[in-house]
């Protein structure tokens, strides 16, 4: 069902929109917030608090969940592809602002805010709107045993016993100097080993014992789920971390009335909820819609609405009962996901072919081209799509854009060594026999070029297929939408319910190609699935005599 | 039907090499004029020139008394056979519409009657050949129905570039055989290209022997054998003889 509503908020083409919305969507007499979050769940929770409290007041809202991270996520407000999303003053502070500030300030979270919200809106004409109540601060977490083990309390106390510790941290966190480089200036933190990890694993490493220490944070559902103690923070050495929803200049401007209403849940939150709230996300496996919506409805913002019936999972289904109870979500995103595969390649082979061809009547350009080319399939995707923000914003405009570019290569490496090399004894010699350049081309190159030109055509697809499942970070949905939310969430059947059919709809457009590439091949090459009907008429045929 | 070709003082170049160097050459209207020479002789480009393959650096090419730069490239190739060594029929085409495409080409109305006719004539019926893939013929035939091919559309002229080269002694004699009556009935004028002499003697009136980029002589076998122009011909004719003596022997 969330992925339902997602689908229908997820878009910059309307035309799409129409095509996959099946329905869903209302009538509008306004724009819609765009409400967006950052993909790990308190993120999800907290955007979906301030999409349902927008609709419970009459807004129309799309949501863009899961943005990539913070680059993207800010990159959007800014240039105005979203209207709001939940932030943290220190990430804010440290990851957008680059400041730095002396320790009498970090110490006071509302001077921090004060700091944050005024350099924001001089720098970036973007307001935060007053804190939501509580502090997601990063936490370092030990396991109850190790803290009875060596009298863990804070972390001067883990600075004094870190060469006995391997510790598994994100590799943000090793990196950064509000992270492990500070820890290790202002502590003296320094463990045995550290190994990078990726969030969703860090809990189990540290629950089977393979490390002794991680990074968190300290509304972490998951720090609830395995009993771990968070180390306390006696230096003040990490930024305050309030949490806030930061809105766009343009929705300031053109409905001050959704600000309004989005203050509503500024210091109605604090910690202990939103862990718990957390918690019946990422440990219980509660429904997002269904968590957000009893906290509003327990916050007095919203009335208890009708369409509150647990959406808790049944978790004794198991996989396949999973699969089948989201069948039409699935296939939803499937089509979708096609859709997004279909429009990109289509307008990659509409370039490229005709580029390959081209560069074939221009050999001299046509290396350093193609090379050009191959170049853009060695930018990693993430860092593709954040380059597009500040030139499309999110949705489905940039994703389209960004996964045409990785399929030009394929295609038109393909039809330009296709083309140059198809049987130059047969090129050569219907041109000493008269025939003109583009007969050449037409009845001689391109029809023995076909293979060659499917095969980079067949490539492209299946490269497009995969790299569509990253197009959620920014906002244009897909089978991507419920593996980024089942990596922020942990959730390996979200995980699968995404990659698994991602996975086979790779195989089918493959499998397709295959056969449309089978009705291309030349005739000579063609295995017997038509035929062609033969072309002697014998009683044109005369004696030699007649010659 | 059938044109003669002139070459006056042919010179050209690929960047510092001359490939042609000052050649002149004539063949009468239906003889039949083989160029021999080994590789790197120029005996190709020259031969090259007649269809404006290759458009010399100076110099004159008639075909029918009319320079060939009067007319546009694709004409003219269009009224001149041409036969290359490894066939160059399309793979993906059948035999009939191969042997067709120069009668398309020129909008002839019974293209596909020309083409059969044609197919007849290399002793390939159409009826059994038409509708096969070249890949579905043997090396032999497939040159006979490049043959086909160069000659449907009924040119007056036929320029040949080692056909014969790549085939089996016996299909190769099959072929010369089969190409001198058909050259003879349809008076075909011949400008060949070749490295061996022997297969010159068989098919062509007169010999062209070339060297570096230039005519070394220009006449009849009996001529070149009795009474050779140069050591460079002496030489070529005794390797000729040569590698025929010990097997008569």
């Amino acid at each position: 069902m969330r992925w339902a509503q997602s689908l229908r908020a997820v878009t910059g083409a309307a035309v799409l929109n129409t095509i996959l919305s099946t329905g869903a969507l209302q009538a509008q007499t306004q724009r819609p917030v765009i409400v967006a979050s950052k993909p790990f769940g308190e993120s999800y929770v907290l955007a979906e608090m301030f999409a349902q409290l927008l609709e419970s007041r009459g807004f129309t809202v799309d949501r863009r969940r899961g943005l990539g991270a913070t680059e993207i996520a800010f990159g959007a407000l800014r240039s105005g592809a979203v209207d709001v999303y939940p932030e943290y003053t220190g990430t804010g502070l440290v990851a957008i602002l680059h400041d730095t500030l002396p320790d009498s300030v970090l110490a006071d979270p509302r001077a921090v805010f004060a700091h944050v919200s005024a350099r924001f809106s001089s720098l970036y004409q973007t307001r935060w709107l007053p804190p939501l109540g509580f502090q997601n601060t990063y936490a370092i977490a030990v396991s109850r045993a190790t803290a009875n083990r060596y009298h863990l309390r804070t972390l001067s106390d883990l600075a004094r016993e870190s060469a006995h510790l391997s510790a598994g941290f994100t590799a943000d966190f090793i990196g950064r100097s509000d992270g492990l480089v500070g820890l290790a200036r202002v502590y003296g933190i320094r463990p045995r080993v550290v190994r990078p990890l990726a969030p969703a694993v860090k809990y189990q490493a540290l629950a089977s014992g393979a490390v002794d220490v991680i990074d968190g944070y300290s509304t972490d559902g998951l720090l609830a789920r395995y009993d771990l103690l968070t180390l306390v923070d006696d230096k003040h050495f990490f930024p305050p971390y309030e949490a806030a929803a930061i809105v766009s200049a343009r929705l300031e401007r053109e409905e001050p009335r959704a600000i309004a209403t989005l203050i509503l849940l500024s210091g109605r939150l604090d910690e202990l909820t939103m862990r718990r709230l957390n918690k019946r996300v990422e440990v219980d496996r509660e429904d997002i819609a269904t968590v957000a919506r009893s906290e509003l409805t327990a916050l007095g913002l919203v009335g208890a609405g009708p369409a509150t019936h647990a959406v808790t999972e049944s978790r004794q289904s198991g996989f396949w009962g999973y699969m089948w109870e989201r069948r039409a979500t699935i296939g939803a995103l499937t089509a979708r996901h096609l859709l997004l595969v279909a429009v990109a390649l289509l307008a990659a082979v509409m370039v490229a072919v005709p580029l390959g061809l081209g560069l074939e009547r221009t050999r001299r350009i046509a290396e350093p081209t193609i090379g050009a080319l191959g170049v853009l399939e060695t930018i990693p995707s993430i860092a593709l799509l954040a380059f597009m923000i500040p030139l499309l914003g999110v949705g489905v405009i940039p994703a389209l854009v960004a996964l045409w570019l990785y399929a030009l290569y394929p295609i038109a490496r393909g039809t330009y060594t296709g083309v140059r090399d198809a049987d130059p004894d047969a090129v050569s010699a219907a041109e000493a026999l008269g025939t003109t350049a583009r007969q050449r081309l037409l009845w001689v190159r391109l029809p023995l070029a076909a293979p060659v030109i499917m095969a980079g055509i067949r490539t492209a697809a299946v490269i497009t297929v995969g790299a569509a499942t990253l197009a959620a970070f920014i906002g244009a949905g897909g089978l991507g939408e419920p593996i980024v939310a089942g990596l922020a969430l942990a959730d390996t059947r979200m995980i699968l319910s995404g990659a698994l059919p991602a996975a086979l709809l790779a195989l089918a457009v493959d499998g397709v190609l295959a056969l449309i590439e089978r009705l291309l091949a030349p005739a000579h090459r063609r295995t017997k699935l038509w035929r062609r009907p033969i072309r002697v008429d014998n009683r044109q045929i005369t004696s030699p005599s007649d010659v | 039907m059938s044109a003669s070709l002139s070459a006056r003082n042919v010179v050209h170049r690929f960047g510092n090499v001359v490939a042609l160097d000052g050649v002149s050459l004539d063949v009468a209207a239906g003889q039949a004029t083989a160029i021999v020479g080994e590789s790197g002789s120029g005996k190709t480009t020259l031969l090259r020139c007649f269809n404006r393959l290759v458009e010399p650096d100076a110099g004159e090419i008639l075909v029918d008394n009319r320079d060939v730069r009067l007319q546009h490239p694709v004409d003219l190739r269009r009224s001149i056979g041409y036969v290359q060594q490894h066939g160059g029929l399309l793979p993906h085409w059948r035999v009939l519409r191969n042997v067709e495409l120069v009668p398309v080409l020129r909008g002839m109305d019974d293209a596909n009657a020309a083409a059969a006719r044609a197919l007849d004539l290399v002793g390939l019926p159409a009826a059994d050949f038409g509708s096969r893939f070249p890949h579905e013929l043997s090396g032999g035939q497939r040159q006979r129905v490049a043959l086909a091919r160069s000659i449907a559309a009924r040119p007056g002229v036929i320029l040949l570039d080692e056909p014969f080269g790549a085939l089996d002694a016996i299909s190769r004699a099959d072929l010369q055989g089969s190409f001198t009556e058909l050259r003879k009935e349809l008076g075909l004028t011949t400008l060949l290209v070749t490295h061996d002499l022997a297969e010159a003697g068989r098919l062509a009136d007169q010999i062209v022997v070339m060297r570096r980029g230039k005519v070394e002589q220009h006449g009849p076998m009996q001529a070149l054998v009795q009474t050779p122009a140069t050591s460079y011909v002496a030489q070529l004719i005794e390797k000729a003889r040569a590698g025929l003596e010990p097997l008569l022997a």
